[in-house]
């Protein structure tokens, strides 16, 4: 079955499109990346897959089902930037919160969760930092906890936000490691990326985005030049060899919506 | 009085427990709610709020023509609350700022809380005098039935955060990803913000309208110093909460002409200011200690080196080189001979008669160690 | 009407210019709540240098008041420094301190003079006319008058020479320092007036109507107009009309004057955030419905252009399955191909729909963009 189906999917922030009508088919057991230039509506799609945001119209199906009743299958790495690292809690408590959906109201974290949440840890190699406060943490660190707090929610697909943002190198062969691992053990992998150079190491599957649907499929397939040069309207960071540096202004969904701002689409009606 | 006998009254006099046992409670649950405000940001929501309630305290106090502690609680949580739900409805419907909304709810909804109070303070009866301690505070006027009223709806207060412990933690420090889980984030944010709101109407007779904002703030941001735990953080804001309110209640009930608002206010900000400057780690002493503390191994490191430099250039260990030889090296930082006795304390340097220092062989290792450090820094 | 009548009007005229016009900045440096720390604060400097006077009317207790608004934003900034605390944690660290100690100071030491903190706080504007300015034992009028006139020529005077001084410091502070204006310098130089222009006022008016005029009136005038010229103006006329709006409620009603102004200045914000015309309430979600059906009418265009010439066109046109795709309720896709069809953007074939080139052209040109 496949992980993830979009039909016609168009969200839109106060009516400034984000994305354009969209059809999109994920299957299952792949490794993803979602590439497209700022303003392209990556963390928007993510977000959209999630339910954070309601379609102007179209649907997202998760395993063949409204995501509303498959939240359980999902789990979420937010951008690092989205959080107050300063806020008074341990890594082993940030951890845990990935299973607060499953606890549902009132129960309490107990035993289990620790456990749990230990096992995670493991897999992204920080269990001695556990209780270590999180404004301790380097970038890296706090990429790790995130992905920690992914992994304890025991999903099927995991949607990620920008997951080598401002990360060492070492911080990053370490995630490639567990989304491998992910993938090998038949889940599906669904990243925001923007290092191009690196796509066809990491992923196998890959979404050009530009507002509207570029390109999806393999790699092979789908990662053309001719695709990217659609996909950045013709200005190709690929050989610059920093593609990252212009990444940093994509900041939340709502700065993709802003991007999308100067977009003199609407005149086209009147 | 003395301070056996303000023990003994504590515990046994009527007003001052009635008191001492209203202005703990109110200060446990402000101290609580406190803590998940400052976090938030919403340090000034707790001064929009309290300033909100007084055209609920005074439209209470018209219908129901007498002080009956619980209808004013009730009818200043609801004007509270309205107010509230406002600043998130300006915030959320225009591109005001949310300070700009924070202002505009707190001089509107006092200044119609004025207008109605000068039809009430025209009415001569006795207890409207009760009416004008809501500005200030006065705890003397805190009998059983307020302090019932205190300690019921503070324990609600307290049982929703228990309850629902997990799902503020998450609202506080994740709240998208709370929603990417399938929790209601905004019904938690509803829900916490009417315990606030229940937090900071409870206190108002006792503290006032003016001040209650401070029972919210001073407490948290004095515990948020001391932990790196929320869980902790709580329990101290709720001590340090209780400490102010007993501390400034009795002092204003002991005392002639000292309303209790401005007495506890004063004592929670000295819990501040002490957190402030002494808490481990954090705090501003231990910053300063650290400071110098960095600055002393800089300058031993230096006279080392420079020991070490000068004894090169001589066959025999031990030779003395003059201080002010050292002190001509070291211009810029001074503090020589300080240095030099903290190294001779240390057996890395020894002192000759004539004023001479030369390094021990401890001292030779030192050096050798300081510079491959530093090479290793510059690498 | 009598003179004292005229007087009061005149006066709380004043006191709402003079206040509206920092008010704009404090609003747009998102430092609103400033103007209540302050307002709260100058207490503390008016009760110390009443102590050394021992005169109430004594010019130096304005000076001390302005100097503890001054040590108020210091403070603030400074707790702030320290990085230990969020900067609304250190507003509402600093002022309710600074005022409880002058409210201790007033009930423990001045209860029997003129400084009852109700009148303080609630401030009563009927009886600022009481103090006459008289010079040679002729009566020029009210000192309030007098003294907030010179607070307003004061205001103005350093808006119109540090107009484009503010103006950039406000939209980019880092601009400004790089273009050599201190941001820092020009900071203090607007918080002291705004803390004289709450000395002032709050004689007059009480510390809560100097934060309603001081916000209010800037926070509508900032939902009527783009132009900074035409905020100052409008904050300055709605401070105003509010002012006078207040004193004939009072009047009618027989109530406290600076909550009736408080008061009309929130029914006034309350009409401008429902009515204005681009980004009132009401304007904003009539216009919401609008976009929305022409939005909806272009994401059909796009839609039925994305399929164009795919295999699967035939069903995803099909006017009685768009609402399985698009997740709309059929009445709403109904109503959109209907509307969509006047204006020529398709046109119906054999049980689906199909772009005129027209539309084609349009949803074109809205993906291309």
């Amino acid at each position: 079955m496949n992980a993830i189906e979009i039909n016609d999917l168009t969200v839109a922030y106060q009516d400034k499109p984000v994305l354009w009508d969209l059809d999109l088919t994920v299957p299952s057991g792949i490794l993803m990346a979602v590439v497209g230039p700022n303003g392209a509506g990556k963390t928007t799609l993510i977000k959209a897959i999630l339910g954070l945001i309601d379609p102007a119209a179209g649907q997202v199906l998760v395993q063949g089902k409204p995501y509303r009743r498959q939240r359980h299958l999902l789990a979420y790495v937010p951008q690092r930037g989205s959080v107050d690292w300063d806020f008074p809690t341990s890594v082993l408590d940030v951890v845990m919160m990935g299973r607060y959906g499953a606890l549902g109201w009132i129960r309490r974290p107990g035993g289990r969760e620790r456990a749990l949440a230990m096992q995670a840890l493991d897999k992204v190699g920080m269990t001695d930092l556990a209780e270590r406060q999180i404004s301790q943490l380097s970038g890296g660190q706090q990429q790790r906890v995130f992905l920690a707090r992914a992994l304890v929610q025991d999903a099927c697909i995991y949607l990620m936000d920008e997951p080598f943002q401002g990360v060492d190198a070492k911080t990053e062969r370490a995630i490639m490691d567990v989304l491998r691992e992910l993938r090998d053990t038949g889940n599906t992998v669904i990243a925001v990326h923007h290092a191009l150079q690196t796509v066809p190491e990491y992923f196998d599957w890959v979404t050009l985005l530009n507002v509207r649907l570029i390109a999806a499929g393999p790699v092979k397939e789908a990662f053309t030049e001719a695709n990217i040069r659609l996909a950045y309207s013709g200005r190709v960071p690929f050989h610059s060899g920093t593609s990252n540096g212009t990444s940093n202004g994509d900041g939340s969904g709502k700065g993709d919506g802003d991007d999308a701002d100067d977009a003199p689409w609407l005149s086209a009606l009147r | 009085m003395d301070a056996g006998r303000l023990l003994h009254d504590l515990f046994f006099d009527y007003t001052l427990r009635t008191v001492a046992l209203g202005a703990m409670a109110l200060g446990v649950v402000s101290g609580t709610l406190g803590a998940f405000a400052v976090l938030r940001r919403q340090s000034l929501l707790g001064d929009a709020i309290s300033h909100a309630a007084l055209p609920g305290i005074v439209l209470a106090f018209m219908f129901t023509g007498a002080k009956d502690p619980l209808w004013l609680v009730v009818g200043a949580a609801v004007a509270g609350w309205l107010g509230a739900l406002t600043v998130m409805w300006i915030v959320r419907q225009s591109r005001l700022p949310e300070d700009t909304a924070l202002g505009i709810v707190l001089s509107v909804f006092f200044g119609i809380g004025l207008v109605l109070l000068t039809y009430v303070q025209r009415e001569p009866t006795a207890s409207q005098a009760g009416l004008n301690t809501f500005l200030f505070g006065q705890a003397a006027t805190l009998v059983v039935d307020d302090v019932i009223v205190i300690a019921v709806l503070g324990s609600v207060a307290l049982g929703v955060v228990a309850l629902f412990w997990k799902e503020f933690k998450l609202l506080s420090f994740d709240r998208e990803f709370g929603k990417s889980l399938g929790i209601g984030m905004r019904g938690i944010d509803v829900l916490l913000t009417t315990v606030l709101v229940i937090a900071i109407v409870i206190g108002l007779q006792t503290v006032g309208v003016v001040l209650m904002s401070a029972m919210v703030v001073a407490p948290a941001a004095a515990a948020r110093q001391w932990t790196d735990s929320l869980g902790v953080m709580v329990v101290l804001s709720a001590v340090f909460g209780a400490l102010g309110g007993v501390t400034g209640a009795v002092a204003s009930s002991t005392a002639a002409g000292i309303p209790t608002g401005p007495a506890i206010v004063l004592a929670v900000t000295m819990v501040v200011v002490l957190s402030i400057a002494l808490a481990p780690r954090r705090g501003l002493v231990w910053e300063w200690v650290r400071h110098k503390r960095n600055q002393q191994t800089v300058r031993t490191g230096a006279v080392l080196t420079d020991l070490y430099a000068l004894a090169s250039h001589h066959k025999e260990r031990g030779h003395g080189h003059k201080l002010a030889v050292l002190q001509a090296m070291d211009a810029r930082r001074g503090g020589v001979r300080r240095t030099l006795d903290v190294l001779a304390s240390r057996g890395l340097a020894a002192r000759a008669a004539d004023d001479t220092w030369s390094l021990t062989e401890q001292g030779e290792q030192e050096a050798r160690a300081e510079i491959a450090r530093r090479e290793g820094d510059d690498a | 009407m009598s003179t004292i009548d005229i007087e009061i009007q005149l006066i709380a005229v004043v006191v709402a210019v003079s206040c509206a016009l920092p008010g704009v900045y404090l609003v747009l440096r998102r430092m609103a709540m400033m103007s209540d720390a302050i307002s709260h604060t100058v207490l503390l400097g008016i009760v110390l240098a009443f102590f050394v006077t021992g005169d109430i009317a004594s010019p130096l207790l304005i000076i001390a008041a302005a100097a503890t608004g001054m040590l108020t934003v210091t403070l603030v900034e400074s707790v702030r420094g320290t990085r230990l605390v969020t900067q609304d944690a250190a507003i509402g660290l600093v002022f309710p301190a600074l005022f409880s100690i002058a409210v201790i100071l007033i009930s423990r030491y001045a209860g029997d003079v003129h400084l009852d903190t109700d009148a303080v706080l609630l401030g009563e504007l009927a009886f600022a006319p009481f103090t006459r300015l008289e010079v040679g034992g002729v009566d020029l009028g009210p000192k309030t008058l007098y003294v907030m006139g010179g607070v307003l020529l004061l205001n103005v005077g350093f808006i119109i020479t540090f107009y484009k001084e503010l103006k950039l410091t406000t939209f980019d502070a880092a601009l400004a320092a790089s273009l050599g204006f201190s941001p820092v310098l020009l900071h203090y130089a607007f918080m002291g007036l705004v803390s004289v222009t709450a000395v002032g006022a709050f004689d007059a008016v009480g510390s809560v109507l100097v934060v309603a005029l001081m916000i209010v009136p800037p926070a509508g005038a900032y939902l009527l107009t783009e132009k900074l010229r035409w905020m100052i103006v409008l904050s300055a006329l709605l401070g105003a009309s509010s002012a006078l709006a207040g004193y004939w409620v009072a009047w009618v009603a027989d109530a406290s004057i600076a909550g009736s102004i408080a008061s009309v200045t929130g029914a006034q914000f309350l009409l401008i955030f429902l009515l204005a015309p681009e980004r009132g309430v009401i304007a904003q979600s009539m216009r919401r419905a609008r976009q929305r059906v022409e939005f909806a009418q272009l994401m059909l265009a796009i839609h039925l252009l994305n399929h164009e010439g795919t295999p699967e066109a035939e069903r995803e046109s099909r006017e009685s399955e768009l609402h399985e795709h698009l997740r709309w309720s059929p009445k709403f896709v109904a109503r959109i191909v209907r509307l969509a069809e006047r204006e020529e953007l398709i046109e119906r074939e054999a049980g689906g729909l199909r772009l005129t080139p027209a539309g084609r052209a349009v949803a074109r040109s809205a993906i291309a963009a």
